[in-house]
């Protein structure tokens, strides 16, 4: 009867034998922080085969596309040649890899520039404006989705759940040009186009970013703060929450002490999934507003299918996502009491 | 059902995704103009004879509007159709089969999901040829990951329930079990996440269209209707915000209605996990 018993969940990894099960067991926070930066590093390497091999094994290369369907044989087997497209897929690949890993992301197609250079200038303009968004959204969602649970059901509640299901669905290019509409053209307050350069100061820089910044905050806002007032919903169901109201503690004080510290985790995978989705948003973002950053870079490079910046921004951007969803793994790991003893 | 416990918020959705339905499917009609018919100088303002103004080449904006309601709407709906399918059919059959093939599809879908959708999309649309077809099954498998993500959650709450045991031992097929015991059951949540599916393949689509990568020109399609009048904005011409606001009310209508079948679903079950 054994096959037929239920298995509720499937366990992330079997529980390996002998030695490494004694560690697990007399270790076990720091064997799953182990085991979540493994499997960081497995989906890491993963995800660059996916990204390698989904473009290899896709119709049409650079070389018929650049030289169009007119081209001769032999002309697409020189250029083929000249940029290595001949040689067997997984030499490639380990060629590719073995590269990124020294920091050389190879040459573009289109310009012929290094992509390793403009990935550097570029990656620091991401970080500040993301950074920036987050610096603003992350305390300001945890605080509005904290007010919206104390006033749970009441008009404060009602409304922010409103504007912050409208506010879901807006597209970021909507919100960005509204922005735009209202503080530029209306009342000239911000800068447009927000084209930094290395030489500006970082205030400047912060200055002429403000609506960049102002839209990805706007989107991930009403997300973030949707997920934490359900996370602390969840949290607010549990018994010991009832015991609390029962004790005749007031609901500010049961919040903060009892709600929180166990509703860290989940708010902890809200503000990661969220800045992660930050990642996705500069893109967009970086397009309207003519953001020198990786994500115009990317959307650049994929009109004129510059294949190797392709490739190289994709790797970068998947393993941000992915580093960050193992930090927050790991942090709710080490907050979470609960998941210090595996059952 | 009863009619009159649907709240209004709800009737507001279910109206506004009727608007552009009905737009999509009576184009032809509607529209005061064809597609990409030039009936006048670049965003020439708002008249009585085009209630919208035109556009950056001097097509009227509301007639493409209409049209693009019909892309818009046809590209997510295909999309979305085909992803349901894909992540549905193969979650619950990993529920189902469990041991090598969930484990399989599983990890598979975890690794497609640690790469972000957009970056995915522009990864592959880089050098896959660009048409609609291969824009739907993009889109499609991409989001299909998600679904499978929610399908696999519930057909595993479901999957151990006595019905489906008795079933077994009854000796019924897999796909017996997939259709007719675990699907009817997981009805409501798969509806509800249904709408949000489409709402996210609005976006998706308007999104890439508006970066150049989805829908090409001169079919009109509203993300792609933004990026080309998108000039316009620092002009005061306000043409790209029209089919903005078309895709936010779009997207609105459909969460409000999502929200109302969500709440449904968790009053149904008494409040999950309390």
């Amino acid at each position: 009867m054994t096959d037929t018993q239920p298995t509720p969940s499937i366990p992330v990894s079997a529980p390996p034998p002998g030695p490494v099960a004694v560690w697990r067991t007399r270790f076990p926070m720091a064997s799953r922080i182990a085991e979540r930066i493994v499997l960081g590093i497995g989906l890491l390497f993963a995800s660059s085969i996916l990204i390698f091999a989904g473009i290899e094994m896709l119709p049409g290369d650079f070389a018929t596309t650049y030289l169009g369907q007119a081209a001769t044989p032999q002309a697409i087997a020189n250029l083929r040649a000249e940029f290595g497209l001949d040689r067997p897929i997984v030499a490639r690949y380990f060629d590719w890899l073995f590269n990124i890993l020294h920091g050389d992301f190879g040459h573009s197609w289109a310009s012929g520039q290094s992509v390793s250079g403009q990935i550097a200038d570029r990656l620091g303009n991401s970080m500040l404006l993301a950074g920036a968004a987050a610096v603003i959204a992350v305390p300001l969602a945890v605080g509005l989705g904290l007010i919206a649970v104390l006033y749970r059901d009441r008009l404060v509640d009602r409304l922010i759940n409103l504007v912050s299901l409208a506010a879901v669905s807006l597209p970021e290019f909507f919100v960005a040009y509204l922005l735009i509409m209202v503080f530029v053209v209306q009342h000239p307050v911000a800068a447009f186009p927000a084209t930094v350069y290395d030489s500006m100061s970082l205030w400047q820089k912060l200055q002429t970013i403000i609506l960049p910044v102002a839209t990805l905050v706007l989107v991930v806002l009403a997300h973030m703060m949707r997920m934490t007032r359900a996370a602390i919903i969840n949290v607010m169901a549990s018994a010991y929450m009832e015991t609390a109201e029962l004790k005749g503690i007031s609901a500010l004080r049961a919040i903060v002490k009892h709600a929180a510290p166990n509703a860290l985790a989940p708010i902890i995978n809200v503000v990661a999934l969220n800045l992660a989705y930050l990642i996705v948003g500069v893109v967009v973002v970086e397009v309207v507003f003519v953001y020198p950053g990786m994500g115009q870079y990317m959307v650049d490079a994929v009109t004129v299918r510059d294949l190797p910046v392709v490739q190289g921004c994709g790797l970068i951007f998947s393993a941000i996502y992915i580093l960050l969803n193992m930090v927050a793994d790991i942090l709710s790991i080490l907050v979470n009491p609960r998941l210090r003893h595996p059952r | 059902m009863n009619i009159r416990s649907v709240p209004l918020t709800a009737w507001i959705g279910m109206a506004g995704i009727a608007m552009a339905v009905i737009a999509a499917a009576f184009a032809p009609w509607l529209a005061p103009f064809g597609e990409n018919q030039i009936v006048g100088s670049p965003w020439e303002p708002a008249s009585h004879a085009f209630p919208l103004g035109l556009d950056n080449l001097g097509r009227d904006l509301l007639s493409r509007m209409i049209y693009g309601a019909r892309m818009t709407l046809f590209v997510s709906f295909c999309a979305t159709v085909l992803s349901f399918s894909l992540g549905i059919i193969l979650s619950f059959v990993a529920a189902v089969m469990r041991g090598v093939v969930d484990m399989g599809l599983s990890r598979l879908n975890d690794l497609m999901m640690s790469i972000p959708t957009l970056i995915f999309a522009l990864i592959v649309l880089a050098a896959l040829p660009q048409n609609l077809f291969v824009l739907i099954v993009v889109m499609a498998v991409l989001d299909s990951t998600r679904v499978f993500r929610l399908g696999r959650a519930l057909a595993g709450d479901i999957a151990v329930m006595d019905f489906v045991e008795a079933a077994r031992l009854r000796g019924e097929k897999t796909l017996w079990i997939v259709f007719r015991e675990i699907l009817p059951n997981a009805m409501t949540p798969l509806l509800a996440e249904f709408g949000l599916r489409l709402a996210f393949a609005v976006l998706f689509i308007s999104t890439l269209s508006f970066l150049g990568l989805g829908i090409q020109p001169p079919t009109a399609d509203w993300g792609g209707m933004v990026k080309d009048n998108k000039d316009g904005i620092i002009f005061g011409v306000s043409a790209a915000l029209v089919p903005g606001a078309a895709i936010a009310s779009l997207t609105i209508s459909i969460n409000l209605v999502v929200d109302w079948l969500l709440k449904r679903t968790s009053s149904l079950k008494g409040g999950r996990g309390g």
